[in-house]
């Protein structure tokens, strides 16, 4: 099991980039810089790596880095390959980005003074998990100066999992634990902390999970991603900061979909089962429904139509929906311990209800 | 005379789309353009009773009066617009705030040190309860300064623990809202009328 998160941790994404045509003051224009850049990595850290290729030919002044894509100014604090599974719906490889080395933009994105403000944003979302995973932030404040640099260090030398794993276990911010997860865990993993409350079986029953959820929608169908809509300005991504209370039921996998759908309950107001066996159950279940908010007009808008979940990629995979939410959370999460999950929703088509 | 700023709930669609119908309406209290009291000549302060608005969900959706403050005559001074958003991962509300001056020019962090009362820069530095830090706005995508929630709930806790009733009644929003914001407020020298927080 360790395989899958040594894959997400070496994970990179081959960039090409262009110094911005404003700061190019010799001819013959500089050639782009090319560079692998670690998926859970954040461009700020590439600076040092990128800024000697460029800055023979850059205007005199200080340097205020920021990154653009296609035109739209990246936010440096959401990891690298989490923008771009979001922006790039169609993987483009390299990946052509525009770097620039004057006039930030103070208006749209917030300060960056290099590593430090990475740093600083990072251990900030480390404090944020434990608070959700157990209700403070202690054990990431009463980190010890020397753990802190080498949790720090293996996370910028992204090749180093064993020693995240070493620091990052004395956080106790655990695993999540369910019959459905167990079977792919190795001995090695079971004796770690699990996250929430478990019944005598060690079987999870409740417990919040750090989620960082990114979802931009489209009307109509489209069968290759070439033809998504490009996204060109952040107001068309619902940025969505919320934990995923998992509530274990016996018998039943909580899966990435139920996981996706709690995240967005006005766009999948009934409780839908997505296993084939509980259809059975769909009348029972029926009862369920909550009657006290439910209209004539409510019911005819959502009758048959759910939006409807056409994408769902995590550290550059689509995984099936029906995955246990366990797994992905416990092998696809960032070093901050936050699982980013980047969605594309096709809206209801909403029938308007005639007036009878 | 002064007028009442009240602040006011803003509605936020999660979705920049339009979304359809919510059940839980998520947004934000807001109170905007406003001059803090290091500025302000307070010859009367006038205080109106809160308003208390039926809360049929679970966030916060209420209109609250604070005694406002009159505009002095200083041409450089900062205006702010100050949101309360509720933090679904530290479950407690949290400051938002941004300052500009009169031509819309926006100040930094410190020229917002110094516009503070003094005895907050203070605790800005003391306390590891209270600092500033300045993040990306949850709906505006635009930077803004926020009060970092991480101790809310131990100071919160504090507050409430010396009243009996509240132990066992527990505490209406607007309480807690009022309770919570004349700590917050402190911060950036916000003040609430003592006459409110006697309010039954």
């Amino acid at each position: 099991m360790m395989e899958a998160r040594k894959y997400v941790w070496e994970g990179a994404i081959p960039l090409q980039i262009h110094l911005h045509e404003s700061e190019v003051t010799t001819l013959p224009p500089p050639l782009p810089a090319l560079i692998l850049a670690p998926r859970i990595g954040y461009l700020p850290l590439l600076v040092p790596h990128i800024k000697p290729h460029f800055s023979s030919t850059l205007p005199p002044g200080i340097d205020t880095v920021w990154f653009d894509y296609k035109g739209l100014p990246l936010k440096w604090y959401i990891p690298t390959g989490i923008l771009f599974d979001l922006l790039c719906a169609e993987p483009e490889r390299p990946w052509n980005l525009t770097v620039h080395f004057r006039g930030y933009p103070g208006n749209i994105l917030i300060p960056c003074e290099g590593e430090d403000s990475v740093k600083w944003s990072f251990i900030n979302s480390l404090k944020e998990a434990a608070y959700i995973i157990n209700g403070n932030c202690k054990s990431v404040m009463n980190m010890s100066q020397p753990d802190q640099v080498e949790l720090w260090r293996s996370v910028i030398n992204a090749g180093n999992l064993e020693a995240y794993i070493r620091v990052s276990s004395k956080l106790k911010l655990g695993t999540v634990g369910d019959e459905y997860a167990a079977d792919l865990y190795s001995s090695s993993l079971n004796s770690r902390q699990s996250i929430g409350d478990t019944d005598s079986t060690g079987q999870v029953k409740t417990g919040r999970v750090p989620i960082r959820l990114y979802v931009w929608s489209v009307n109509e169908d489209f069968d290759d991603l070439e033809d998504a809509p490009q996204i060109d300005s952040w107001d068309k991504i619902s940025y969505i900061n919320r934990p995923v209370e998992i509530h274990g039921e016996e018998g039943k996998c909580f899966t990435l979909l139920d996981a996706v759908k709690s995240l967005l309950p006005e766009y999948f107001p009934y409780k839908s089962l997505n296993n084939e066996e509980s259809s059975r159950e769909e009348d029972k279940d029926e009862e369920k429904v909550p009657s006290e908010n439910l209209s004539e007009h409510v019911e005819s808008c959502y009758s048959s139509d759910d939006a409807e979940v056409k994408l769902v990629r995590i550290q550059g995979i689509e995984p099936k929906l029906e995955i246990p939410f366990s797994w992905v959370v416990n092998n696809l999460v960032n070093p901050e311990h936050f699982l980013h999950l980047c969605v594309c929703l096709k809206l209801p088509q909403v029938k308007i209800p005639s007036d009878t | 005379m002064s007028a009442f700023p009240p602040w006011s709930w803003v509605p936020c669609p999660k979705q920049p789309w339009g979304a359809s119908a919510s059940h839980d309406v998520e947004g934000y209290l807001s109170l905007e353009n406003i001059i803090l009291s290091c500025y302000a000549q307070e010859e009367h302060d006038e205080i109106s009773c809160p308003q208390k608005e039926e809360t049929s969900c679970s966030e916060k959706e209420e209109l609250i009066d604070i005694a406002t403050l009159v505009q002095s005559n200083c041409s450089k001074v900062p205006y702010y617009d100050l949101h309360i958003i509720y933090s679904a991962s530290y479950r407690v509300p949290v400051l938002f705030f941004r300052a500009y001056y009169s031509d819309g020019e926006p100040l930094g962090f410190n020229a917002i040190e110094k516009d503070l009362p003094a005895h907050s820069a203070k605790a800005l530095l003391d306390s590891k309860w209270t600092f500033i830090t300045q993040e990306e706005h949850p709906y505006l995508n635009r930077p803004w300064f926020k009060l970092h929630p991480c101790g809310t709930s131990e100071w919160m806790k504090l507050l409430f623990h010396v009243d009996v009733s509240v132990a066992k009644n527990g505490v209406t929003i607007e309480l807690y809202l009022l309770s919570w914001l004349s700590v917050v407020g402190q911060v950036v020298g916000l003040r609430i009328p003592l006459e409110m927080l006697n309010q039954p």
